[in-house]
Parts: C-alpha cells; sequence; structure tokens
C-alpha cells in the first residue's frame, strides 16, 4: 500500500508538471491550430536558462526564476515573429515539420551553449522529507505541484476574465469573427507562442531540479501528445486531466510492470494509451469533436 | 529528341498518361540509367558507399512520398519501418536460414502488414491525430526491438551477413550498388506506374478532398490502408537491404530521427512530386557527408568543431529544413520545374 501511494505521488507530481506543458500545448493548437513538437525543447531550453543565471551569474534561484520568464516571453515572440508567422494558413504536414525542425535547432543552441552533459542545478530546496502519514515526500516535489496548480489556476482565470484572455478564445472560436470585432489575431498568436514557452520554461526548472538537465529533457514534450489527446487537443481542463493521469500512469507501470517485463514500461505505456485512445474516443474526454459534411 | 518550341500539347488523355511525356526526357532517363550501371566501374569505395546510400535512402522515400505526399497521411513512424524490414530480414537470413531473395520480400511483407495495422486507425483520424498515432507507433515498435530479445537480440544488436543470391555474394561496395540500385530503379518505375493507375490517382484525390472522392466512389478504407502497406512494403525492402549492407542493425539505427529525416527528405525534394523523393534522399544522405568534410578541413583552425559536429549537425539539419519550408516550401523538383521553363522560353520569359 505504501509503495502504491509512494508511486501515486510522484506520479502526481511529474503530472502536474505534464498537465503545465500540456496547457501551453492546448494553448497555441486552440488559438493558432498548430501542434507544436518543439514544446519539450521550449521546457529544455527554460530549464538551462535559469541554470546558467543560477550557476554561472550567480543570481539567487527565486530572481533567476521569474527572470527566466521573462527571457523565455522574448523568446516566444523572437520565434512566433521569424519562424511562426510565415506559415499561417500551409498545410499542417509543413507546420508539423516546422516544429520539428526548430526543435534541432534550439536543441543545437543549447549544446553549443551549455555542453551536452547532464547538469545539477545548486540544492535550493530543503532535503528535509515531509512526512504525510506513510508516505515520504520531498519538498521539491510539493513545491512543483504548488506551482504547477498555481499557473493552471492563473491560466484558468485569465482566460475567464481578463480582455487578453478572452480575445484568445474568441481568436480560437473563429478567427474571422475576432477580426472583425477588432481584435488583432496577430497579436493573440504572438501571445499563445509566449505563454506556451513560459508555461513550458516553468515545467522545465522544476523538472531539472528533481532530475538534474540534460539534452534529452527535449523527449519530454513527446509524452505530452498522450497526455493531450487523452484530455482533448483543445481543452485545458482537459490537459490538466491528462497530464495527471497519464503522469500518475508512467509510475504506476514503472513501479509495477518494470520488474516483470524487464524496464522501458514507463517509457511506452503512455504511447499504448495513446493508441487505444484513439481508436475508441478520438478525440479525448473533452475535445471538440469535428463534424464533416459536405 | 524534339525540342518543344512551345511547349507539349497533347491530345488525348492517353497521350496525357504516357510514361516519358518527350522523346527527349526517354533519351536522358535512359542514358542516365545506363550510366547508373558503367560509372560506378570507376569509383572508389567511399563514393560507393555514399551511393549505396542514396539508393536504399531512395527506397524508403518513395515509400513514404506515396503515403504522405500523394494521400496526404502524415507518417511519423517510418523509421520504425525500416527497422522492421531489416530484422525481418535479419532473422530470417541468420537465425532461419532462409535465402536472402525470400528473405528481401518477406521483410516487405511482413512491413507492410504491420504498416497496415497501424494504419487501421486512418479511417477515422486525419492530419494531426494521425501524425499522433504513427508517432505512438514508432515509440512501440522501438520498445518491441529492444524488448523482443529471442528475434532482436535487444540491445546488443543482430549481427547479419553480405547477401548471397544463388551462390553469388554481395560482399563489396560495387557488387552491392548494383543491387541496390536495380531495386532503387525497380521502385521508382513501380511508383511511377502506381500513381498513372488507378490507385494512385485514388490517392491523390483522397489526399485533395477526401469527401468528394468517398462521393465520386473512392473506398476511402480500402485505399488508405493500401497507401500504408505499399509504403511500408517499400519501407521493408530499405530495411533489409539497409541491413544486409551495414551488417549489424540495432534499435538505435530506427529512433524517431530516422522518421524525420525521411519526412525531411520528401518535403525537401517535394511532396507529391516522385523525383522529389530522389532529390530528397541524395540532399540527405550528402548533407552529414559534406558537413563532416568540412568540419574535418576545419578542424585545424577550430579544434572544437569535432566536439560540437553532432550539435553543429542538427542545427544545420534544422534550419534547412526551415530554410525550406518558408522559402521554397514545393521543395526541389518544383524548383527544377521552374528552371526549365526558364530555360524553355530563354531569353524571351515572359
Amino acid at each position: 500500500m505504501d509503495f502504491f501511494l509512494q508511486l501515486l505521488i510522484s506520479g502526481i507530481v511529474v503530472g502536474s508538471i505534464y498537465a503545465l506543458v500540456a496547457l501551453g500545448f492546448v494553448l497555441i493548437y486552440k488559438a493558432t491550430g498548430v501542434i507544436n513538437f518543439a514544446q519539450g525543447e521550449f521546457l529544455m531550453v527554460g530549464a538551462y536558462i535559469c541554470l546558467g543565471m543560477v550557476t554561472t551569474l550567480h543570481i539567487p534561484f527565486w530572481i533567476a526564476f521569474f527572470m527566466t520568464m521573462a527571457v523565455t516571453v522574448v523568446l516566444g515572440l523572437v520565434i512566433e515573429r521569424v519562424a511562426l508567422r510565415p506559415m499561417i494558413g500551409e498545410p499542417i504536414i509543413a507546420i508539423i515539420m516546422l516544429t520539428i525542425g526548430l526543435s534541432s535547432v534550439l536543441k543545437c543552441c543549447v549544446q553549443l551553449v551549455w555542453g551536452p552533459n547532464n547538469r545539477v542545478y545548486p540544492q535550493i530546496f530543503s532535503q528535509v522529507p515531509i512526512h504525510i502519514g506513510p508516505v515520504v515526500v520531498s519538498q521539491v516535489y510539493l513545491w512543483s505541484v504548488g506551482f504547477a496548480l498555481l499557473f493552471l489556476g492563473l491560466f484558468t482565470l485569465f482566460f475567464r476574465y481578463s480582455p487578453s484572455g478572452i480575445a484568445m478564445r474568441a481568436v480560437a472560436d473563429d478567427q474571422q469573427a475576432a477580426l472583425s470585432m477588432g481584435i488583432s489575431v496577430k497579436k493573440v498568436f504572438a501571445m499563445a507562442w509566449c505563454i506556451a514557452f513560459l508555461v513550458a520554461a516553468v515545467g522545465g526548472i522544476f523538472l531539472g531540479n528533481i532530475n538534474g538537465v540534460n539534452i534529452s529533457l527535449g523527449f519530454f514534450g513527446l509524452k505530452v501528445f498522450p497526455a493531450v489527446i487523452l484530455g482533448g487537443l483543445d481543452s485545458i481542463p482537459g490537459a490538466i486531466l491528462g497530464g495527471l493521469i497519464i503522469g500518475v500512469l508512467e509510475a504506476l507501470t514503472g513501479g509495477y510492470l518494470d520488474p516483470i517485463l524487464g524496464g522501458g514500461t514507463a517509457e511506452v505505456a503512455p504511447f499504448v494509451v495513446l493508441v487505444v485512445i484513439l481508436m475508441i474516443k478520438p478525440y479525448g474526454f473533452f475535445g471538440t469533436e469535428v463534424i464533416e459534411k459536405v | 529528341m524534339s525540342a518543344n518550341i512551345c511547349g507539349d500539347y497533347k491530345t488525348s488523355y492517353k497521350e496525357d498518361m504516357v510514361l516519358f511525356q518527350t522523346t527527349f526526357s526517354k533519351f536522358w532517363i535512359i542514358a542516365f540509367v545506363l550510366a547508373l550501371y558503367v560509372v560506378p566501374l570507376f569509383l572508389g569505395n567511399y563514393v560507393l558507399y555514399v551511393a549505396n546510400m542514396i539508393c536504399i535512402a531512395v527506397i524508403g522515400a518513395l515509400g513514404i512520398n506515396i503515403l504522405t505526399g500523394f494521400t496526404g497521411q502524415i507518417s511519423l513512424g517510418h523509421g520504425a519501418f525500416i527497422g522492421i524490414g531489416a530484422y525481418t530480414s535479419g532473422y530470417l537470413t541468420m537465425k532461419l536460414g532462409v535465402p536472402f531473395i525470400v528473405a528481401l520480400p518477406a521483410a516487405g511483407v511482413v512491413t507492410a502488414l504491420f504498416g497496415m495495422v497501424f494504419g487501421i486507425p486512418s479511417l477515422r483520424l486525419k492530419g494531426l491525430y494521425l501524425a499522433i498515432a504513427t508517432l505512438a507507433a514508432q515509440f512501440i515498435i522501438e520498445y518491441l526491438m529492444v524488448h523482443l530479445e529471442p528475434i532482436t537480440n535487444g540491445v546488443l544488436g543482430l549481427l547479419v551477413d553480405y547477401p548471397s543470391v544463388f551462390g553469388f555474394s554481395f560482399d563489396t561496395d560495387l557488387k552491392y550498388f548494383y543491387l541496390t540500385v536495380s531495386i532503387a530503379i525497380l521502385a521508382t518505375l513501380y511508383a511511377k506506374n502506381l500513381i498513372r493507375t488507378r490507385p494512385g490517382r485514388a490517392f491523390i484525390a483522397i489526399r485533395d478532398r477526401y469527401i468528394s472522392a468517398e462521393v465520386m466512389g473512392v473506398n476511402l478504407f480500402k485505399y488508405k490502408l493500401m497507401a500504408f502497406g505499399i509504403s511500408s512494403f517499400l519501407a521493408g525492402i530499405a530495411g533489409s537491404l539497409w541491413a544486409h549492407y551495414v551488417t549489424i542493425i540495432t534499435p538505435e539505427h530506427f529512433t524517431i530521427g530516422v522518421s524525420i529525416e525521411y519526412l525531411a527528405m520528401i518535403i525537401i525534394g517535394g511532396l507529391g512530386h516522385l523525383i522529389g523523393a530522389i532529390y530528397g534522399a541524395i540532399f540527405m544522405v550528402l548533407l552529414p557527408e559534406v558537413l563532416r568534410l568540412m568540419s574535418e578541413s576545419m578542424s585545424g583552425q577550430f579544434p572544437m568543431i569535432v566536439n560540437m559536429f553532432a550539435a553543429i549537425k542538427e542545427g544545420i539539419f534544422g534550419a534547412i529544413i526551415i530554410g525550406f519550408l518558408v522559402y521554397e516550401p514545393d521543395g526541389l523538383a518544383h524548383r527544377w520545374q521552374m528552371i526549365k521553363a526558364y530555360w524553355k522560353l530563354w531569353p524571351f520569359s515572359y
């Protein structure tokens, strides 16, 4: 039982980071109709920038954390302007390949600046574990879940009440109607990429604090696909639920099936679930079903 | 060799469908094919190695172009399908002692079956969702390659021999080149003919407007599955040829990176142009070789380049993809057509 709870907790922690990254993913899809294969690399870039500020420039962690958020917003703007704006209206495969190319370029930049080796964050969160009943939880886990929930909550409020959030929802719903109401669709697209980069970076910083950072962190982005498909590509609550489910599923299969099947099941289980979901309920739990007619 | 002063006149559908559009092109294509068989006799082993890799890549790229370029179904799992072909052929020849001449088509058939299984969701899924489904196929097959140890030997990899057919062993780069180039030419001819006939027309109709295609009596499910089957068959053949050439196959040869490389080939070459698959394959095989030669020549002045080579290669790869998508979205095939069109009317190009 304790083993189960322990797995559950670590699953929820990783799942909440999945949810954060998935949020950025869903946001881009909702506002611009583009799927972003570079989301994992956004996460990696964010983690490395924060690490660089803390270790090389000796900026205190919390200041570096907020500075990283500022930097990623700028990066998001630049990437949208340079690479993605020319692609508006192009077929899906072109946009998929563009984001894949983008991910290669980002990986290259990170390796040129920081080298290919594994790097660890200096100890920021106290190592003293916290006991919740029979389960032991390290403090960095609690911080990650806390921040993930905070950001997910903030963005839910942002979309519901702020004018920019409402503008984004309007664009997502109908670009032409939004345009004729005086909403700048270009501005909304730029904002979507900024927010996506920002939330991915926050996820990356916490993931880096848990596991260290290396170049394969970008792979984390691919695992977000099962999460978003499970919840529905265009639903924010779906992203949160899907992220948590995939995180827990991964932890449980890793804990229970790995000893039987010999390793690596946690990597592949989300994708098996993904295929099953696509076969029986292709639009996920909350995704909008596209009705096609002549 | 008629010079087409004012374009090609076609007065019937039959004329429009002939294999060689003009006598001029017929002459040059046959001359090119003859050159492919004669010139290698005078080439070194390194050039032949690159040429072999290009031929294998052409076969794979033709496959994915039929699926993605002509039928409009994005596949992110082509690398894994090539892996299935490689493992099938390796397992059949090495562990069961099946002759290569049987193992090669068998690799194609097994891969086609796998491809069709993962193509089943294609009836309900389109665009992004299908791309993600094939991505899942990639990871599931990769997992199986590592963990089905009785067949694949896991991460240690499978050792494969050079193929021999009726006692004739393809054990040098030159002999192997004749094998790969012949199969590549056959595959190109097959693809060219496929596109001219009913299934090919159906593929294009599905890509352009699948609802209209269905209304016109195209059986969507049948042709979508067929596209998956044909595409994976060619991938399996490419995988088998690759396995017997490199002689050791491990799961890390067939990662998502390979799938992306093949997708990049047809984008750079030209989606939906058969010739594009060939241009793309040549481009993507030559690119790392050229980069390697450049980095070797520059390593004297900049020693760090050697360490950073993998990263730089990846970055340039990404930048080229982005550049092509932004500035040349129709690929090299389209650019070549534009150049031809320019010269046809030169100097009166208006």
